[in-house]
């Protein structure tokens, strides 16, 4: 497992480019999460510290982030795509194969540095979420800060789930350019077949339908944060409830994605002629 | 002998075309292979087949004593299909790496086959800047890397200037000088024939020989004659027995033999006879010449 991972790292992080964008998927939301965390002071007319406003509570802020980390997710989509899309336009891939690595083996290296980076991307985002929390949080009581953890678990589980579909694309199209535009297709498809089920039943039976789509599903881990802290803003507000909390079955579902989308790469390359 | 690889009735059809038809045939140990035949006889897809990136459609083959999958027996072999395929913004040492960790080697091989393919120099180059002989050396280098026991190469020569071809040239006479297995696919048969000793050679996917290079045809090759006074050489050849067939072009008469017989008693019958050649040779066909035949003839 490890010679599989070794392999992949080699073949990114000599790569200018895949390094530049592994960089801004998971280094830069760091720094800008960092940076806001900070006191900034706008030319003297006023502060702004947005910790002021409450949003880097335990256990709010573990929501907050691993929400805004998430967006910079197509950055690396881009790279899983490429590394992909280059396998093939280099046909390196027959080389690796004649080599004698299996065509098993060459789907788990590819899993497995999705796996590792999605997994450095939580660890990172983790510990920069307890620092800020730790230093602005007005509850420090242990009980508190490990609440809504399970937000983690969701970043995780969200990144594995979407970079293996990007994975899939991947291979299904060898090309980065077009796998990317599959995920458009497939962003346009879930919309178009939730107004589809709108029309035909009603809004409610739809939702709960489209919670099943691959992207969806993966949204639907982490819901957005700022109706949360409009709650907290006023909470009175009855119509501003919703559910944000993770569930086990909405895990499930990407995780059953995941597996689908490795399986299905593996049996697309196996079937294929190189 | 031991087998290094057995193929048996293997067929692969890319719908309808048949590509590779009830092939078999088994490389053994310490020789050199040459499989032949024109472009698009199924030669690549044969050897596409037994690399693990072809899928068959039938028949099988098994590498070594079978007892290991594909994938592992391809750790103890090294090939070359068609065009080198390297990570275009690595350096040569960082690509030789990389097939190091693929094969599960340890790397100190690396600067040692960069000499012998005469890359030790530009090791730290990057791929993308070499030109496509030292591609195709970077290639040999790196199927050489676990000390295979064969390599497998496809037609190593191919898209590759004069010089770039005598180079590689060079470099498989000292691999295959050292006792190392070599399949050679190629179509440019004075490749195969000034290094190999066995041939199979393929048509439109079909078998048409394997076996010894010198085998190939049943022939006792020929005499090329010239002499003063042709029509009486004419004449006297038609009525040897050991003659089956005269050509004449110009000045050059060509006797074919059907029992071989020494040049030297020949020449002795012919001067008995009152003719005085000016030119003889005795010769046998070349691999170009007997590959014509086969294929023509079928």
């Amino acid at each position: 497992m490890l010679r599989l991972l070794h392999l992949e790292l080699q073949k990114l992080l000599l790569n200018r480019t895949s390094k530049v964008l592994i960089f801004i998927s998971f280094i830069l939301p760091f720094f800008v999460i960092l940076l806001s965390s900070l006191k900034i002071n706008v030319f003297g007319f006023f502060t702004l510290e947005l910790g002021e406003l409450g949003i880097f509570n335990f256990p709010v802020i573990w929501h907050l982030t691993t929400f805004f980390a998430s967006q910079f997710k197509f950055f690396f989509a881009i790279v899983v795509v490429s590394m992909i899309g280059n396998e093939y336009s280099n046909k390196t891939i027959k080389q690796n194969l004649i080599d004698g690595l299996s065509k098993k083996e060459f789907i788990l290296s590819k899993f497995y540095a999705i796996i590792f980076f999605s997994l450095a991307s939580t660890v990172l985002i983790g510990l920069i979420s307890l620092c800020i929390g730790l230093y602005y949080s007005s509850y420090n009581e242990f009980n508190i800060i490990i609440r809504e953890t399970s937000f983690l678990l969701a970043y995780l589980v969200k990144l594995i789930g979407f970079f293996s579909l990007c994975l899939f694309f991947g291979m299904l199209a060898k090309r980065s350019a077009f796998a990317l535009a599959f995920l458009f297709i497939l962003f346009i498809l879930e919309w178009l077949g939730f107004g589809l089920l709108t029309w035909q039943f009603n809004m409610d039976v739809a939702e709960s339908i489209q919670n099943f789509f691959p992207l969806k599903s993966m949204y639907k881990l982490i819901d957005q944060p700022f109706q949360r802290i409009a709650m907290t803003k006023f909470p009175d507000k009855g119509e501003l409830m919703y559910d944000y909390a993770v569930h086990w079955y909405e895990i499930a579902i990407v995780l059953g994605w995941t597996a689908l989308f490795i399986f299905l790469s593996y049996r697309l390359l196996k079937k294929r002629d190189l | 002998m031991e087998p290094i690889l057995s193929i048996n009735n293997l067929t692969k059809n890319f719908g309808h075309l048949t590509a590779v038809k009830d092939l078999s045939f088994t490389i053994n140990k310490g020789n050199v292979y040459g499989i032949l035949g024109p472009n698009g006889s199924g030669k690549s897809t044969t050897l596409g087949i037994v690399l693990n990136v072809v899928n068959k459609t039938s028949g099988d083959f098994k590498w070594f004593d079978g007892n290991t999958t594909t994938h592992d027996a391809l750790k103890k072999v090294g090939a070359i299909i068609e065009r080198p395929n390297f990570y275009p913004y690595m350096t040569a040492t960082q690509n030789l790496k990389l097939v190091c960790k693929i094969k599960g080697v340890d790397q100190s091989k690396i600067d040692e086959k960069l000499e012998i393919v005469g890359l030790l120099d530009r090791k730290d180059s990057k791929f993308s800047n070499y030109s496509l002989g030292m591609k195709q050396r970077l290639a040999i280098a790196s199927a050489l890397l676990n000390d295979p026991e064969i390599l497998i190469l496809d037609e190593p020569t191919n898209g590759l200037d004069p010089q770039g071809i005598h180079q590689i040239r060079e470099i498989i006479k000292q691999i295959a000088e050292k006792g190392t297995t070599i399949l050679l696919a190629s179509h440019l048969l004075d490749e195969v024939e000034k290094v190999c000793s066995h041939v199979v050679v393929l048509r439109k996917g079909v078998k048409l020989y394997s076996g010894r290079v010198d085998e190939m045809i049943s022939s006792h090759g020929f005499f090329e004659l010239k002499a003063n006074n042709q029509e009486a050489l004419i004449s006297l050849l038609e009525n040897h027995k050991s003659v089956s067939r005269i050509k004449v072009k110009d000045h050059l008469v060509t006797a074919f033999l059907n029992e071989s017989i020494d040049s030297g008693t020949f020449n002795q019958y012919l001067f008995n006879n009152g003719i005085v050649l000016t030119h003889l040779v005795q010769r046998k066909e070349s691999l170009e010449e007997q590959f014509l035949q086969l294929t023509d003839k079928n």
